[in-house]
């Protein structure tokens, strides 16, 4: 039992935070990891990524093949779509809709939106208006964390228990908006799903 | 003991601190960046009163670290790969010095160039100072290396080289430590002279470096890094380096593996193992991040003999980083190739944040350079190193640390009159005041731009060494402290900006202008903001 997910997103919007939870789920219930993450240039805004991998049985290799993803969770759309090549065939694209524009040739939001949308498997989820409804802005990622998490081998209650190793120094209103964040994406892929 | 979820460079770290070390020495630079700043979080270190200041160059770490083993501790230099360049005068030398206490060197090598200018192999360089490399596997192995690698310095009196890439530095997985053991005391070298390479003493000393070699050839042959997996099929052996092996693996993972495999991550290269192989097998099929070494080193230039395939002969590319994928070709196996996005998708290549004081420092240079025809101003290695890329297209050079101001010089020399030079604050004391010696020596035509933004930026915001030094360090050095300019890069201060670099073009001698602004990744730095408050900047 293994997943593979390929974080994505911008320089600065903190995948690193969502991988270290997934982490922690994966280490609660007592599975394998291997996390490779981009430090370093892109680091200042440009694309970045984060292979992560979690399995009960030894892993090989730090990077996922191509085409064998179980899941591309990312925090920006345009840049979910930069890595489907690692993406398989009933792998699924979990996205937030709010686009990050950096850079001049930004392309249409809608076009963007309807490329994922040819995906047999998408989620797409307005992150920061589902944490509007409760709250810290910061907690968005969270909210991804938990709309792709019922496409993980690993069971729920494990990321809240990440979620409480992770935040757990930031006092308990910090782990309470997170936790809350994680289930509001959950229940939002769970009326989605088609 | 409870298992750590440690990145491939803190697992180094963790290590190296188990092991007894007393000392780091680095100068940042990625993907090394990570094994001195996790020692410089510990509070273990702290509490042991184990060294881990940032160094002002790779050489002057490298040269720390060779004094600290002279005085019998262990001590530990991290690079990456193109700081092993900065260093090599002291990195050769120290394997004829020999080691005292445990001396490991670091080198963190950047194939396919993530973040470098280069994608050298560092392998190459422990290979010409003939000390062994322990080239970990995965992140448990970089962990028992540095724990392992002090022991086997001190048992053969030699430096040794940890060498990692990118993949596994920046990679997290869980570490099994081994029990904590003891810092060494000071003992000095029973010989006294060791260390001073007279000709009569490094001719000795380089005498016992060769004899150490068949001892060290041993040492890879028994080592538990070094494995021989024999399988039935001896159409093919498959010779693995470093992290070459999970791809080889990964491969593997729903059939079979039957090819006899050799898992190399100790060198010297374990030569009865390679033998055996080549005498057993067909084909031999070399698998290395990085440069083809070993596969070199096997082939050489006799065309007869098992034949060797792999990075030279196209089988795998000469070039990057190797992947699950790369390697599946190499097999022989179906494989995705399609890398193709849709093309919706848009580069998104770093930049400079918004805010950011190079860029209005950029913006003034173009103003002022605007009367002067273009492709004069040679640039550094930094943040301000974007520069390059729309919509500024400000530089037109980024070579190495500190060439900035040695290469407008040399254009100056050759008549391209003025010669302008981007620097940065850490980069200028990294290299770059040694460059600025020869300008003034020779009155130079040159301006150069120290972008002072407090911090060492592109790595992450490491302390400066020139913080608060700049402009003595350039009268030390004797340039005129009427041509030192100081401004605060802003859009408001833009029009007092441009008069003022324009003066200083116009001047026929070397001039320094400090555009001086905080890095805004580092405004919540508390200790940052409040030393830059007190030193008045
Ligand atoms: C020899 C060498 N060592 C280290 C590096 C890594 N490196 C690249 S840029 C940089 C920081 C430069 O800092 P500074 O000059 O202050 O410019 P800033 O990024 O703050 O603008 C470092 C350490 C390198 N490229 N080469």
């Amino acid at each position: 039992m293994k997943t593979d997910i390929v974080l994505a997103g911008v320089g600065g919007q903190g995948i690193l935070s969502i991988a270290a939870t997934i982490g922690m789920a994966a280490l609660h219930s007592n599975l394998q990891l291997k996390q490779s993450e981009v430090h370093g240039m892109s680091q200042r805004g440009g694309a970045v990524q984060s292979h992560m991998r979690v399995s009960n049985k030894e892993i090989a290799s730090d990077l996922i093949p191509m085409g064998a993803a179980d899941i591309i969770l990312s925090v920006e759309p345009m840049e979910s779509l930069r890595y489907l090549p690692f993406l398989s065939n009933d792998g699924w694209l979990v996205t937030n809709s709010t686009p990050f524009i950096n850079i001049g040739n930004y392309p249409n939001i809608d076009d963007v939106i309807a490329e994922i949308k040819k995906f047999k498997n998408h989620i797409i989820i307005d992150a920061d208006k589902i944490v509007g409804e409760f709250g810290s802005k910061r907690s968005s990622n969270i909210v991804m964390l938990g709309a792709a998490s019922p496409f993980f081998n690993i069971p729920f209650e494990s990321f809240e228990e990440g979620i409480r190793k992770i935040f757990g120094r930031k006092g308990d209103d910090v782990v309470e908006t997170n936790l809350k964040a994680l289930r509001a994406g959950r229940e939002f892929t769970e009326k989605n799903r088609s | 003991m409870q298992k750590l979820l440690l990145l491939g460079d803190e697992a180094i770290a963790q290590g190296a601190l188990d092991a007894g070390m007393s000392g780091i020495y680095a100068y940042p630079g990625t993907p090394s960046t990570e094994i001195t700043e996790y020692v410089q979080a510990s509070k273990f270190a702290k509490e042991n009163n184990i060294h881990s200041m940032w160094s002002a160059n790779e050489k002057t770490a490298m040269e720390s670290a060779l004094g600290m083993s002279y005085a019998g501790k262990r001590a530990m230099v991290c690079m990456k790969h193109v700081g092993l360049n900065v260093a090599a005068d002291a990195f050769i030398n120290a394997s004829i010095t020999g080691a005292n206490g445990g001396l490991i060197v670091v080198a963190a090598d950047d194939p396919s160039m993530h973040s470098s200018q280069n994608e050298q192999d560092s392998r190459f360089y422990a290979k010409f100072a003939m000390i062994p490399i322990l080239e970990p596997v995965n992140q448990q192995e970089a962990y028992e290396m540095a724990y392992y690698g002090f022991e086997l310095s001190e048992k053969f009196k030699l430096p040794v080289m940890i060498r990692i890439t990118t993949r596994l530095a920046h990679s997290r997985a869980g570490v099994k430590p081994l029990p904590l053991r003891k810092q060494n005391e000071i003992t000095l070298p029973s010989d006294l002279r060791q260390f001073v390479l007279l000709p009569a003493i490094a001719r000795r000393n380089y005498k016992g470096l060769l004899n150490s070699q068949a001892g060290l050839e041993q040492e890879s042959e028994k080592s538990k890094f070094n494995t021989y997996f024999d399988g039935k099929d001896k159409s093919l052996g498959i010779i693995t380096t470093g992290i070459a092996y999970n791809y080889l693996m990964e491969n593997f993972q729903d059939k079979p593996l039957d090819f006899p495999v050799l898992k190399i991550c100790q060198y010297p290269i374990p030569r009865t193992q390679v033998m055996k192989m080549v005498k057993e097998c067909k084909k031999i099929l070399v698998i290395e991040e990085g440069y083809p070494i070993v596969e070199e080193m096997l082939k050489g230039y006799q065309e007869s003999g098992t034949p060797v395939v792999g990075r030279l002969d196209g089988t795998l590319p000469r070039d990057g980083e190797l992947n699950p994928n790369i390697v599946a070709l190499a097999l022989g196996f179906d494989t995705k190739t399609d890398d193709r996005i849709p093309e919706i998708v848009k580069n998104r290549p770093p930049s400079m944040c918004t805010g950011c004081g190079h860029i209005d420092a950029y913006v003034a240079l173009g103003q002022a350079l605007s009367e002067y025809s273009e492709g004069r101003v040679f640039s550094d290695i930094g943040c301000y190193t974007l520069g390059a890329l729309p919509p500024y297209n400000a530089i037109n050079s980024c070579v190495d640390m500190g060439a900035s101001i040695t290469m407008a010089k040399g254009a100056a020399d050759a008549g391209l009159i003025p010669a302008v030079a981007v620097i940065g604050d850490s980069t200028f004391t990294h290299s770059g005041m040694t460059g600025l010696i020869d300008c003034v020596t020779e009155k130079s035509p040159v301006t150069i731009i120290i972008s002072d933004n407090f911090t060492t930026g592109m790595t992450g915001g490491q302390d400066s060494k020139a913080l608060g030094k700049i402009e003595d360090i350039c009268i030390g050095i004797g340039v005129h402290p009427d041509h030192i300019k100081v401004f605060k890069p802003t859009k408001k201060n833009m029009d007092e900006m441009v008069q003022v670099i324009k003066e200083e073009l116009a001047y026929n001698g070397v001039s320094v202008i400090i555009p001086r602004r905080q890095c805004i990744q580092t405004m919540k730095n508390k200790i940052l903001v409040d030393k830059v408050k007190e030193l008045g900047l």
